[in-house]
């Protein structure tokens, strides 16, 4: 089942997370964690960009690291599904291939 | 000089990663609580991403790692009390001064009153701020 990319680096600090999105195929699913769960949060200068980029894929962010950062679950950009650990694990293994954007 | 002992200087450190992902906000606050033990003037500014190191109801316990975010309330003893937020950072990522921490120290030219450390400046203020410091760290 397609890819899984996963984006590690704030879309503030980085360009990997658009990156990501330019180069994924639409039907991907896209996991945001470490700082890149800064890029699901609502009401930032990139929530537009991943809010139409939802058309095209599914987005994960992974729980531990938004509330480590102390920032809201009930932030999170609506659509994107919050996971734990666990659901990070379900997610490699439902998948084809794992791409890391660095 | 001052009191004949050596010389003060304005120290600024600047703080533009968020916490966790990299080791940066730990060096930081680590370097800062060194040089506040030999009595320099001490501004700290938190710009960019450095803005989310100071949110308040960090829970660190489910990514394992120590949760360093207390620290900062502990500053005013250590005599920082001029913490700049630029604005337009917590602006960009939809946060504003009630997503952080209240930061305070205790004034003891006025009985040890209250007062707030943390000023939440708009971009054209902190420039001039950092404009006039002696030595700048950045992080």
């Amino acid at each position: 089942m397609a890819i899984l990319h996963t984006v590690n680096k704030s879309p503030f600090e980085r360009n990997a997370l658009e990156s990501c999105l330019r180069l994924a195929k639409a039907g991907s699913s896209v996991l945001l964690f470490e700082d890149g769960v800064i890029g699901a949060m609502r009401n930032t200068r990139f929530s537009e960009k991943v809010a139409q980029a939802m058309d095209d894929y599914s987005f994960y962010v992974l729980g531990p690291d938004i509330q480590a950062r102390g920032l809201d679950n009930d932030k999170v950009i609506d659509g994107i599904q919050v996971v734990d650990y666990n659901g990070f694990v379900d997610l490699t293994t439902e998948h084809d291939t794992v791409q890391s954007w660095l | 000089m001052e009191n004949g002992e050596g010389v003060v200087k304005k120290f600024c450190y600047i703080n533009r990663k968020a916490p966790y992902g990299t080791i940066y906000a730990l060096e930081s606050l680590e370097v800062v609580l060194i040089a506040a033990a030999f009595d320099q003037d001490i501004s700290l500014v938190f710009a960019d991403d450095g803005v989310y190191q100071l949110t308040k109801g960090q829970a660190t316990e489910a990514i394992g790692m120590k949760n360093f975010s207390k620290t900062y309330s502990a500053l005013g003893d250590y005599d920082i009390k001029k913490i700049y937020v630029e604005k337009e950072s917590l602006e960009e990522r939809g946060l504003s001064a009630e997503d952080l921490q209240a930061l305070k120290y205790e004034d003891e030219d006025d009985d040890w009153a209250e007062k707030d450390s943390l000023f939440v400046v708009e971009r054209d203020e902190l420039a001039g701020i950092i404009d006039e410091q002696d030595v700048i760290l950045s992080f």
